[in-house]
């Protein structure tokens, strides 16, 4: 009987550090309702503070204690109580989140302040009340091991994020941010049905217990399947990507680092949960072949389409289409490896470095872009000359950002995209392989071509639109360096990402 | 056929019938008025399964209160009804659309047909562990106790869901008061009628969260209910929406979830875990947020109909 999460179903020493990383970024939402206006980004500042060291708090937990952290919602034992649990892959996505939005409030800090003589202004109020509640629901997302607490987290998520889509308030953003509330909202409800059809079938929501019970019959396939097509909606999969190129077109630069490096990450973590942890033995070889089919063509559209845009911000959103893409390789790659009998841990570890790469560097790179547009007053690739000179540090950080999404080496998507190649040999995937390097030649296309129309001398006389705060441009090269330097990751003397996570039997296994 | 069967039947019929023609009808005033009608009759379906819970819920959420946001939206809608049958969606994007529906209900159908029989529950241990929440209504003890985060973060969802429309206000009208002053005959229907049904519906929204303890109702329900009479009382032009701007209203809206947090907290010094009760305090505690949450949900849900600030904030 396959069964992953074998912690017992006690609270931990530390548990109650996971109440805080969900509840604390939600009290700041309250408190910046009620104080308004400048108290609002006061308070997103230092709960953003506050929530690093929560984050680094509960990764210390875990680590010590070598298993994963638990906490029981009201002392009530699951099923019929909720549990929270932190195994090494939420550990590792707490943290990242916890970095890349930091770095994120850094920069808006700028972008984001109310004008003198107001009192609260309608932008900064909502960017800064959503940042928090985005950085909340990710947490939920993240250590819930329940799955309609989980869903309660995915509806927290999109009204979260769509209003950010919008924030510009100009039409076409509207009709963006409609959009994706459309698909949003139908991925919670294929999710929620799914959900539905669990707890009717087995009679509880744990995961946990959930993956001791499920076993192979239709009503579990039924399940598996509407919540994966919905969870593929919202993470912006090909062909379900549509929402998101014109979501990114109008939003601040803020806005998009947060959608697209942070909130299409949760119902990708939510989908590597469910295939990892609870439906393991249930899904088949051919329907992760497929996810990762989807990816691979992900990757080839995305790249290419990318390709092909003229406006920095389009080509940066296109990039993180066929980003995704690779997220959804790992699928295969360890199903393949479990049921070789071998340890899943290097495609798992490689999907999870892609996230984390792909949201440290593609955060980085929007907020690169929003600089070059305040700079030069538009983003358009043809005409990108005297960035280099006016914003050096920030060409660096979008050259070292793009070098992590290229995949070249000390970056942590070198690392990410060696494990899954690895992987995809060890399994006999080689075309997984082929594909990856594929993109990464587009890739490169694309990141090569910024770079030199950037590094072009601006023409006699110009000078920039306006000027940035230096702290800016720092919290963009911090971010993009932490991207690049992630690959070192691999010096880490233990499995972060395999504490709390048996080893299990795989999918397809006998 | 017994009686019972004889309505089961008469109620599926009717139910898929509206349904079919909430996609078939073509004015989306028509069609919204049918989605109101709708949500009615699944509250009768819920009553016929024996879920009083679920079915006053969907009458308030589902039947009224959506309703009323759709039929606002359908009349705004209306000026551009003509503009937007150009784009109606071509034969490829309607079937499209029909495959996959088709392919949902199918699945689902699949799920359901093979559920066990009976059907495993845990509504037995929700009632074995009752007694120590000191509450009636097992859906309470469900949503406050069991579970009280889900329902602490719903409300918050809520929350959100306010910001998210009142993000949509043009930069100028950010603080004022949400949708259009009204304009109303103040000796017309609609002005009697908003003087003769608040008294009537607070005593009745009180009453159905009051018992919502012990029997079927809340504040959700309840919460509907008085909402709907403060819209009554604007639309008929005897009121305002206040100013978002507003402090007082800024507390209210968030005091609910942040005495939910601050009880919820409490309990891990007082009963061991967050979110848990003391022992024989369970119930007075459960009485405090649902009364905390009260005003929360009945601004939240009325302001949600009323629609982002429009007008420009009084100096």
């Amino acid at each position: 009987m396959p069964h992953s999460l074998s912690t017992p179903d006690v609270t931990t020493p530390g548990g109650l550090l996971l109440v805080l990383a969900v509840l604390v970024p939600f009290v700041g939402v309250l408190a910046g309702m009620v104080l308004g206006g400048r108290g609002a980004r006061r308070v997103a500042l230092a709960t953003l503070a506050a929530g690093l060291a929560i984050a680094i708090a509960i990764a210390d937990t875990l680590v010590r204690s070598g298993a994963a952290v638990v906490y029981l919602l009201g002392g009530w034992t699951p099923p019929l109580g909720v549990a929270l649990r932190a195994d090494g892959l939420a550990v590792i996505m707490l943290l990242a989140v916890a970095v890349v939005i930091g770095g994120i409030g850094v920069y808006a800090r700028a972008d984001f302040g109310t004008p003198p003589g107001v009192r609260e202004a309608r932008a900064p109020f909502v960017f800064w009340t959503l940042l928090l509640a985005v950085w909340g629901s990710l947490n939920l997302v993240f250590v819930s091991g329940d799955l309609f607490t989980l869903y309660v987290a995915l509806e927290l998520l999109t009204f979260a994020g769509v209003p950010l889509v919008s924030l510009g308030g100009q039409p076409e953003t509207l009709r963006s941010a409609l959009r994706y509330l459309l698909y949003a909202l139908f991925g919670s409800v294929l999710y929620l049905l799914g959900a539905v059809l669990l707890y009717g079938a087995y009679g509880t929501l744990d995961i946990g217990l959930l993956a001791a019970r499920v076993h192979p019959e239709p009503v579990t396939w039924a399940a598996a399947a509407l919540m994966t097509v919905g969870l593929l909606a919202k993470t912006a999969l090909f062909p379900l990507h549509l929402w998101l190129p014109p979501a990114h077109a109008g939003a601040p630069a803020a806005a998009s680092a947060v959608l697209s490096g942070l909130v299409i990450k949760g119902s990708w973590f939510l989908a590597v949960r469910l295939w990892l942890d609870v439906f393991v033995g249930v899904v088949t070889l051919p329907s992760a072949q497929t996810l990762a089919a989807l990816g691979a063509a992900a990757i080839l559209v995305g790249n290419i389409v990318a390709l092909r845009q003229a406006r920095l911000k389009l080509l940066i959103a296109y990039s993180t289409v066929a980003q995704i893409g690779y997220l959804f390789l790992m699928f295969p790659l360890a199903a393949g490896l479990a049921a070789a009998q071998l340890d899943d841990a290097a495609a798992v570890n490689g999907g999870l470095l892609q996230a984390i790469s792909h949201a440290t560097a593609k955060a980085a790179m929007f907020m690169a872009a929003g600089l070059v547009y305040t700079t030069l007053g538009h983003d358009r690739i043809a005409d990108l000359r005297g960035v280099a000179r006016a914003l050096p540090m920030t060409l660096v950080a979008f050259a070292l950002g793009g070098a992590s999404l290229i995949g070249l080496p000390p970056s942590g998507g070198f690392l990410a995209k060696w494990l899954l190649v690895s992987a995809a040999i060890t399994t006999a995937q080689w075309w997984w392989a082929l594909v990856m390097l594929v993109g990464g030649l587009l890739t490169s296309a694309y990141v090569f071509i910024v770079v030199v129309r950037a590094l072009a001398p601006a023409p006699e006389g110009w000078t920039p639109k306006a000027s940035v705060p230096c702290y800016q441009q720092v919290a963009v090269l911090a971010l993009a360096l932490c991207s690049f330097l992630l690959g070192l990751a691999v010096l880490c003397p233990v499995d972060v990402a395999g504490i709390g996570r048996a080893v299990v039997p795989g999918i397809g296994s006998p | 056929m017994t009686l019972a069967l004889a309505v089961d039947i008469s109620l599926t019929l009717l139910v898929l019938a509206v349904a079919g023609w909430i996609i078939a009808v073509r004015d989306t005033f028509a069609a919204m008025i049918g989605f109101v009608a709708y949500g009615l009759l699944l509250a009768l379906v819920w009553v016929r399964l024996a879920a009083p819970d679920v079915a006053l819920t969907e009458a308030a959420i589902g039947g009224g209160l959506t309703g009323a946001l759709l039929i606002g939206a359908a009349a705004r809608l209306r000026g551009t009804e003509a503009a937007a049958r150009a784009e109606y969606p071509g034969a490829l994007t309607r079937t499209l659309a029909a495959v996959l529906a088709v392919t949902v209900a199918a699945a689902l159908a699949i799920g359901v047909l093979a559920l066990p029989d009976p059907t495993p529950t845990l509504a037995p241990a929700a009632a074995a562990n009752l007694a120590t929440t000191g509450v009636g209504n097992p859906v309470t003890a469900v949503l406050l106790a069991f579970r009280a985060m889900d329902t602490l973060l719903e409300a918050i969802v809520v929350l959100l869901a306010l910001l998210g429309v009142w993000s949509l206000a043009p930069d100028r009208a950010w603080g004022g008061c949400p949708g259009p002053r009204r304009l109303v005959d103040p000796d017309g229907v609609l002005a009697w009628l908003a003087r003769l049904l608040p008294p009537i519906g607070i005593v009745v929204g009180l009453y159905i969260f009051w018992i919502g303890a012990d029997l079927p109702g809340g504040k959700f329900q309840g919460a509907t209910i008085l909402a709907a009479m403060w819209l009554l009382v604007i639309w008929a032009g005897l009121a305002d929406t206040p100013p978002i701007s507003r402090t007082w209203l800024r507390v209210l809206l968030v005091a609910g979830p942040l005495v939910f947090i601050v009880i919820g907290f409490a309990g891990s010094i007082t009963a061991g875990a967050v979110l848990a009760y003391p022992e024989g305090h369970a119930k007075p505690l459960i009485v405090a947020i649902e009364i905390a949450l009260m005003p929360t949900l009945v601004l939240t849900l009325a302001l949600l109909v009323a629609g982002a600030p429009q007008r420009i904030p009084p100096q």
